[in-house]
């Protein structure tokens, strides 16, 4: 087995971090909650593309520790429809450094008003391998020791696999309350398997400060989000399932960029003991104009 | 004789009915909103610090379609410098800007706290 240097190794498992910070340049941004698994019914605003990076580090027991980074790239193509792509990769310690696969997703809000509770569709398209390490959601059975396994057997596993969330969501005074019911059927073989996420979050401070500034408690957000599997059809039970509980926080900087982490605890002996998760995220403003004639650009 | 004053008053109707649909279509942009709402009034009005707060979250928030000035892009993202803004109450713009339209491209900003939306508010009165 290859075994990576330590510093290659820490190279490997800060580049999601580094990159998109050397990468940008341009200033914009939205009042994103700082969630990694729960989604709100907050969809990207017709135009924009979000480009972010959600890496989670954990190392399961019996094995060594590892990175996993979504790229996520989301694109507001109406008020009320998002869509996404998700490109999935991986470095294990003295393992290897892999693609795991690809993720389409959309999120419908059915509703064109803002209610006391709003359902937001969500159906996506994944064709991962065994190897991907991402835990963007706990469904089934999920356990720690499928993170385990070396990468040169599980990403021989494939998972095309269709996901249908119902996403319901509150904002109540300056708290915004989620919860996430899941479903993800493998399409060649397996049961459909169910999953949840609860999230709340609010920032720091509701009033924005009447001038810019980098530290103000405003651009603060912080909340929790819990996440684990519900069992499948065959086995409708929460027995051999993992749950988490993660606090968040959430940081607006300025220029636009977004940084969010998040400590996370497993509850059950399948669960991982910790997950952390980092998040860098930056939203490029009506990308759509950069190519109108009207603003220099391709005709 | 009789033929032509039959057409004026035939014009005189179409046109006074055109007028009055046109003058239907320009209240009707706030009819929608619930009587409570309509009635709210602006917390932080008289507040200078209001103002330059919400032109901070307008130019974070609103800028990339409105554009800087308020003006809009003269097609699909409308001037906020207008009499539709002019003729709201506080309670009506923080109904839109809660609730958005969706189906036209504005999205909804109830994810700002109520603060920031009513600081939005005392800008967008301030610009007019």
């Amino acid at each position: 087995m290859p075994c990576l240097s330590n510093a290659k190794r820490r190279w490997i498992q800060v580049l999601p971090v580094v990159l998109p910070l050397m990468a940008f340049a341009l200033s914009s941004h939205a009042q994103e909650k700082p969630y990694f698994v729960t989604y709100s019914h907050d969809l990207e605003e017709p135009g924009n593309l979000d480009l972010e990076t959600k890496t989670a580090f954990a190392q399961p027991g019996g094995s060594t520790h590892y990175g996993a980074t979504a790229l996520e790239l989301e694109y507001g193509v109406r008020a009320w429809w998002t869509s996404e792509l998700y490109l999935d990769g991986q470095a294990t310690a003295q393992d290897s450094t892999i693609f795991t696969g690809f993720r389409i997703e959309n999120r419908v809000r059915p509703l064109m008003r803002d209610h006391i509770v709003n359902p937001v569709l969500y159906v996506e398209y994944e064709n991962t391998s065994g190897a991907d390490k991402t835990i963007l959601e706990v469904v089934g059975h999920d356990s720690q020791s499928d993170l385990a396994e070396p990468n040169g057997e599980s990403r021989r596993e494939h998972q095309h696999e269709a996901e249908l969330k119902l996403i319901l969501s509150s904002n109540v005074r300056d708290w915004n309350i989620s919860e996430n019911f899941i479903s993800e059927k493998n399409l060649g073989h397996d049961p459909w398997e169910f999953g949840y996420a609860i999230g709340a979050a609010r920032p720091l401070r509701g009033a924005a400060a009447s001038r810019s500034c980098t530290f103000c408690a405003d651009k603060f957000i912080a909340g929790a989000e819990a996440y684990g599997g519900l069992g499948n059809t065959a086995a409708l039970t929460l027995r051999d399932t993992s749950h988490y509980i993660a606090p968040l926080i959430g940081w607006q900087l300025p220029k636009g960029l977004r940084v969010s982490f998040s400590p996370g605890f497993g509850l059950t002996s399948t669960s991982l003991a910790r997950v952390y998760r980092v998040g860098v995220a930056y939203e490029f403003n009506q990308i759509g104009n950069w190519f109108h004639p009207a603003n220099g650009g391709a005709q | 004789m009789i033929r032509s004053h039959r057409k004026i008053l035939s014009l005189s109707s179409i046109a006074l009915f055109a007028t009055l649909a046109f003058a239907a279509t320009v209240h009707s942009h706030w009819d929608h909103v619930p009587a409570k709402d309509r009635a709210r009034s602006n917390p932080l009005t008289g507040q200078p610090q209001a103002v330059a707060a919400g032109a901070l979250v307008y130019s974070d928030h609103c800028a990339e379609c409105h554009k800087a000035d308020a003006r809009g892009d003269g097609h699909k993202r409308p001037s906020l410098r207008s009499d539709h803004v002019r003729s709201a109450t506080d309670g009506d713009l923080e109904w839109f800007l809660r609730q958005g339209d969706l189906a036209h491209g504005m999205p909804s900003w109830s994810s700002l706290p109520i603060e920031q939306r009513w600081q939005l508010v005392a800008y967008l009165k301030s610009i007019q």
